[in-house]
């Protein structure tokens, strides 16, 4: 074929995987080489904060199944430190570097950590992203800590929650917000989510943040002191405060990136500071930043599962095949959570909308789905405990069916009654102290984030550009 | 509301040739091949009949139909066809889910590791004919139904005794999934006479389990809890019907079916006696390329907008699976069967919340019973080709399939 010779993709999880695999099924038979600062082989994030945490399956058993055999060059454990368009070289930590003619940027995100003058260098201080760090968080809980303090009620946070209870740990919950998962799906919703959490025994702290972390004499955590003024007495906390795009290795390259993310267009290319498009340069997974024709005047980043496979895929097509008809990347987006015995699904993207209505089911039964409109059209819908039915919602949001949908549903309510879903207005000033703790000194400054929430999280960062 | 107009226009004609085309992919002299007829159905992927339902064919509008949520599984019968309480496969929300759950929390664990005793069945049931002579076996009646008989009668708890007796009600019985007007007076008033007979007799195996209870699903199922409280009488009878009835009816098609592919296509023929590990994508195909459940129905709860035209609330839709798998908007080069086909999302176990209970384990069954029927049989050979067909346009597959061979093979038991 003509094309690239050399394809370089900095990134070795799952985005950079499937990628890879995608650039030899649409018939790039040139030279592939994969980058990673991991020294392990790709594994699969969502069963870190549940099944691996449970104890039920170890982490080596996480390694990504692989669809073929991509006969690439595998440089792991040393990050990509920096890029040079011009000369189209990628550097690397160990100091190598390699070439390119075509790069992916797919280097995901990092869970962001807690701050050192706050306590986050203290003993039993986790964040929960990588396979390490799943199993450093699993011994601890194994060793069966008196309590756990689990800061932010995210996705993350609910699933770690969820499984310390599973494992008979007290818990204490922090969340800045009045209800788990209310920047995600709202407060009518995020109501129902706090049964789940005080029902399950979580001592659930809402309105307010962790000021400090602080410990012994041997650098133990101890406690956490409260914004209220209340304290915690806890051996282990895990920081589930959301996530930072891993794109310090491009300061200084021109392209638009920063810990939001790196902005691509429709077709997965990367955009310089100016806007334009680099021609050989694209990116996919959760450090894309990118407009999807189905929400219009913003710049999405999702850290989905579905996304990163789905994005790698169109970035790859467009990669082998040069910029001759394009494919566009603008999937319904779809995401998942386990946590308190319920599983929870949503397709597009709840956090847009300004009505919301429950279609099926009750939220006391635990088992429902709401849907949600904007300006008089259905956007998302979330399901718990009834996975089957989403697909039905999502043929509706695509096709740009009105709000509130007419669906008679057997098990819904007599009369749709939607109503303001309650999401944290961006403008609220945080209850208590601090905002979040500020960005490492190498990234430039990150946008408010309402929800931090890692690794399910539908982290719509939406700029305004 | 019906066309008011004189002449015909073009969509009532085309309703109407569709109205044909259905009825003709119906008939029994057409049973062993109406693919063709759905070819030409699917010329249109959504259509309203003469008789005012409706007609998915069309993959995509078959998959989003399954999971739409203003659709209802219950297909509106006319109200003296309805029996007392329906079972979990025409059962909407929220009771539907409330009986799935209490089937699935006793069904999948008791199916997880049945494999061993799953391959141990078909050995026995194929030992009976090994010879070193050439001979014959008829895959229906030998092997193909009472496999799947026999796992579903020792799940539920069915004693072996039983299984004759129950076997003739189910086979009456499922002449009532098929279209009423395919079926006779004397079928129909058959139908009810044969449900009271089910009835009592489920009746009498629920009392001897009270008295005597085991370890079995049917055990299982009396004494759970769901949410609501334990399961009512009427609904643990419907609910056995329903598991006792899918379990007799539908893999022996598609072990039936899959043994005629296999013997159609040589090539995947022998490639499956030295590859084991082609079961799991051949199975898969013959569940897309001749599906044992050719269709299903459901009716609208609002109105829908599908390809191009709105099917009003309250219509009745024929889902035509067996169409859909073989939909060239979907699937390159459909009416080919493709032993290792990969994206295959066919139709085979319908979808949405009504997902077939039983897929795991009817996978199991035709895997095993499949590879065992390439290993073991030289020379294979249909009898008759077309076998004959069933009656049952529904649950769609042969009477009977001899097939004659050369030697039948002794397992090897994996020692050689």
């Amino acid at each position: 074929m003509i094309g690239p010779e050399r394809i370089v993709v900095a990134g070795a999880s799952l985005a950079g995987l499937r990628a890879a695999e995608a650039l030899r099924d649409e018939g790039f038979d040139g030279e592939l080489t994969l980058i990673g600062d991991e020294p392990h082989a790709p594994y699969d994030r969502p069963p870190l904060s549940k099944a691996v945490l449970s104890g039920w399956l170890p982490t080596d058993r996480t390694v990504l199944p692989r669809a073929r055999n991509i006969d690439a060059r595998w440089l792991l454990g040393s990050p990509a430190t920096g890029v040079d368009l011009a000369a189209r070289r990628v550097a690397l930590a160990d100091g190598r570097e390699v070439p390119y003619h075509r790069l992916l940027i797919a280097t995901g995100t990092r869970a962001r950590p807690w701050p050192r003058q706050q306590g986050g260098d203290l003993h039993g201080v986790h964040v929960l992203r990588s396979r390490d760090d799943a199993d450093r968080l699993r011994a601890a809980l194994a060793a069966g800590p008196g309590r756990v303090l689990v800061i932010g009620a995210g996705f993350t946070g609910g699933e770690v929650a969820s499984v310390c209870r599973d494992l008979g740990l007290d818990v204490t919950v922090t969340h800045r917000g009045g209800a788990p998962l209310a920047s995600a799906l709202g407060g009518v919703i995020g109501d129902a989510v706090t049964r789940w959490y005080r029902d399950a025994g979580v001592d659930l702290r809402l309105g307010t943040t962790v000021r400090t972390l602080e410990g012994d004499a041997h650098g133990r955590l101890r406690r956490a002191v409260l914004a209220d003024g209340t304290v915690v007495e806890a051996e282990v906390a895990v920081v589930a405060a959301g996530a930072l795009a891993n794109t310090e290795w491009l300061n200084g390259s021109g392209l638009a990136a920063d810990a939001r993310g790196v902005v691509c267009d429709a077709s997965c290319r990367a955009l310089t500071v100016d806007g334009t498009p680099v021609a050989d340069v694209f990116a996919a997974g959760d450090v894309a930043r990118w407009p999807h024709p189905l929400y219009p005047g913003q710049l999405l980043r999702l850290d989905h599962w579905d996304n990163a496979v789905a994005q790698a895929r169109t970035a790859a097509h467009n990669m082998a095949h040069g910029s001759r008809a394009p494919r566009t990347h603008d999937p319904l987006p779809a995401f998942w959570s386990n946590q308190f015995g319920v599983n929870l699904k949503c397709v597009g993207l709840p956090a847009l909308a300004d009505q919301v209505v429950l279609t099926q089911g009750s939220l006391d039964q635990r088992q429902f789905v709401a849907a949600y409109g904007r300006r008089g059209r259905l956007i998302a819908a979330v399901a718990v405990d009834s996975p089957r039915v989403l697909d039905g919602y999502a043929a509706l949001i695509e096709a740009g069916a009105p709000f509130p949908p007419v669906l008679n549903a057997t098990d819904g309510p007599g009369r749709a009654d939607p109503l303001d879903p309650a999401f944290p207005r961006p403008a609220d000033p945080a209850p208590g102290d601090p905002s979040m703790p500020p960005t490492p000194p190498a990234s430039s400054a990150p946008s408010p984030q309402p929800d931090p929430s890692a690794s399910s999280a539908p982290s719509v960062l939406a700029g305004h550009e | 509301m019906t066309a008011t107009t004189t002449t015909p226009t073009a969509s009532t004609a085309h309703q109407h040739t569709a109205t044909v085309l259905f009825a003709q992919g119906l008939r029994y002299e057409h049973r062993a091949d109406p693919y063709p007829y759905y070819e030409q159905l699917l010329r249109q992927p959504v259509v309203r009949m003469d008789d005012g339902t409706w007609l998915a064919g069309g993959h995509r509008e078959i998959s989003l139909l399954l999971r739409d949520p203003r659709i209802s599984a219950d297909r509106l019968p006319p109200p003296q066809q309805r029996p007392i309480r329906k079972s979990l496969l025409v059962e909407d929300p929220p009771r539907h889910d409330q009986l799935r759950h209490l089937v699935t929390q006793q069904f999948v664990p008791r199916i997880m590791g049945m494999r061993d005793h799953i391959e141990a069945l078909v050995t026995g049931l194929l030992d009976a004919h090994t010879s070193a002579r050439p001979g014959q076996l008829d895959v229906v009646a030998d092997l193909a139904y009472p496999l799947p008989v026999t796992v579903i009668c020792e799940l539920l708890g069915v004693p072996r005794e039983d299984e004759a007796l129950f076997g003739s009600l189910a086979r009456r019985l499922t002449r009532g999934l098929d279209p009423i007007d395919t079926q006779t007076e004397d079928e129909i008033r058959e139908l009810q006479q044969t449900r009271n007979e089910l009835q009592q007799y489920l009746e009498g195996l629920i009392a001897r389990h009270d008295t005597a209870p085991g370890d079995d699903l049917l055990a299982g199922l009396m004494h759970s809890h769901g949410p609501e409280g334990p399961i009512d009488p009427i609904d643990l009878r419907v609910t056995l019907g329903l598991l006792l009835i899918a379990g007799h009816e539908t893999t022996v098609n598609l072990i039936a079916n899959g043994t005629l592919a296999l013997l159609r296509h040589p090539d995947a023929l022998a490639r499956l006696r030295t590859d084991p590990d082609l079961a799991t994508p051949l199975v898969e195909e013959v569940l897309r390329y001749d599906p044992p459940v050719q269709m299903s129905g459901r009716s609208t709860l609002a109105d829908i907008d599908l390809a191009g035209t709105t099917i009003p609330k309250g219509s009745r839709i024929r889902l035509l699976l067996a169409a859909g798998n073989r939909d060239p908007r979907r699937f390159a080069d459909p009416d080919r069967f493709v032993a290792d086909r990969t994206d295959n999302a066919h139709l085979g176990f319908g979808g949405g919340i009504h997902y077939c209970i039983g897929a795991t384990l009817a996978r199991a069954e035709a895997q095993i019973a499949l590879t065992a029927l390439a290993r073991r049989l030289e020379s294979p050979r249909l009898v008759a080709d077309p076998p004959p067909y069933r009656e049952n346009a529904i649950l769609r597959g042969p009477e009977s399939l001899p097939v004659s061979f050369t030697r039948l093979i002794a397992d090897d038991g994996g020692a050689g």
